[in-house]
């Protein structure tokens, strides 16, 4: 199965693309917007801010190509500063697709950015973190979507309070966390994902 | 609640693992994706690898060794050593690394850090800071700096690192513990996470840092003479009470 990464210029994608290669799919790292709207599963990954990854999407056509997919029900998937490039506007500056109604805002803590290897709480079913209740993933981030609507929150965990950490809603999903970075448990979620996006 | 990290560092020699004391007197210890996979296996945390080749021409082995690293490790890392400015920074993040650790770099010019936070994110910055009674030194030790390490700890943060890799001259390579002392200091004047570094002997010193404020452990010599020292130190911490990943 074939996998676009949308490329907007944020470099380190060499990770997650190995990563899925691990998981059994192809990925294609991509600015063809084309690509973006025909393969299978599209992602959004990447590092930085939300705006400049918004305005890297948008110069090559790769948001409205996520949006049609979206609009058609296709999965799209985001991870760390892809999963809040689905919602609205960031405390950090910019404004994300709108996939999903929330904005995104800074991570109030003692320790910020909240970094490291931190417990998923998910109790709900969910096709995305089914077998990741209690497992440690890795974060490395200062920002964190807000959904407008609880019901799309998959995974939360704590960091001097409750941040979203996982959403799946319809043919949309993503993890604040880096699963490319989070050992087996990470690859279970990769896994996961690519099962999803065949039946989402 | 986060879990605090153990970290071995990898020091990196024309592409090769060495380890000395008080910066000199180095040993080779091996291939560093090699040994990197090892203490992944192990259970590392997170991992560093810092590049100390003394020539501007060993220098090209390091991004292969990150490009490699990315692609096997299924933990993140972080890349450092002899950085002299955002090119070097960036080479390293696109070759793979997920955090770059800027030393002297950032001290000279700590634009460095706000360009790379700028279009990296700040979780991808580490300022390096190496203290010896206190004061910043640079150039491996050698060059005392003038200028209080807590001071420009918190100077780092605000030009936009995201994360303070704190080592202490004065014990490094000792195995006697971490300066704790700086490490509270440090910890306590800023609000990204801190790494302790230099004279890690045993799980105990690794608690103490813990204590003082530290989120992360930095550990090389005494993992790297018996990597399966790692998973026994882990043990150790959580039975100190210290949660460590699972």
């Amino acid at each position: 199965m074939r996998v676009a990464i949308a490329d907007y210029g944020a470099g380190n994608l060499r990770s997650l693309s190995s990563a899925l290669v691990r998981a059994g799919v192809e990925p294609v790292i991509t600015v063809d917007p084309e690509a973006i709207r025909e393969a299978p599963l599209a992602m959004i990954a990447g590092v930085g801010h939300v705006e400049s990854a918004a305005a890297g999407l948008a110069r090559h056509g790769l948001d409205d190509a996520l949006r049609e997919r979206a609009a058609a029900g296709r999965p799209v998937a985001g991870v760390c500063v892809g999963m809040q490039l689905l919602f609205g506007p960031s405390e950090e500056g910019g404004e994300g697709l709108g996939l999903l109604p929330g904005p995104v805002r800074r991570v109030r803590a003692r320790r910020v950015p909240h970094m490291g290897w931190n417990t998923l709480a998910a109790p709900r079913a969910s096709a995305l973190l089914e077998g990741l209740d209690g497992a440690d993933v890795y974060f490395a981030h200062s920002y964190a979507a807000a959904p407008d609507d609880e019901d799309v929150v998959a995974a939360t965990v704590d960091h001097d309070g409750t941040l979203v950490a996982a959403v799946e809603a319809g043919s949309l999903a993503g993890v604040q966390f880096h699963p490319e970075r989070s050992g087996r448990a990470g690859a279970r979620v990769l896994e996961n994902l690519v099962r999803w996006s065949s039946g989402a | 609640m986060v879990k605090r990290r153990v970290i071995p560092c990898l020091d990196v020699a024309e592409g090769r693992v060495v380890k000395g004391v008080n910066f000199v007197n180095l040993r080779e210890m091996g291939e560093p994706v090699e040994l990197a996979r090892r203490y992944s296996e192990l259970g590392a945390d997170e991992l560093v690898f810092l590049d100390i080749t003394a020539t501007l021409e060993g220098r090209g082995p390091i991004l292969d060794v990150i490009g490699r690293a990315a692609d096997e490790l299924t933990i993140p890392f972080t890349a450092g050593g002899g950085i002299t400015g955002v090119g070097d920074a960036r080479d390293l993040l696109l070759a793979g690394a997920d955090k770059v650790a800027i030393n002297r770099a950032a001290f000279d010019d700590p634009t460095v850090l706000t360009s790379l936070a700028a279009e990296f994110g700040s979780q991808a910055v580490v300022c390096a800071i190496d203290a010896r009674g206190g004061e910043v030194v640079t150039h491996a030790g050698r060059t005392p700096r003038g200028r209080d390490a807590v001071d420009w700890s918190r100077e780092a943060v605000e030009r936009g690192a995201g994360e303070i890799l704190l080592t202490s001259i004065d014990a490094d390579g000792t195995r006697a513990g971490y300066d704790l002392e700086l490490t509270r200091a440090v910890a306590d004047a800023v609000e990204v996470p801190v790494i302790a570094s230099g004279g890690a002997g045993d799980a105990g010193h690794m608690a103490d840092a813990f204590e003082a404020g530290a989120e992360a452990a930095l550990i090389a010599s005494i993992v790297h003479e018996r990597p399966e020292r790692l998973p026994e130190l882990k043990a150790e911490l959580e039975e100190a009470g210290w949660p460590m990943r699972r």
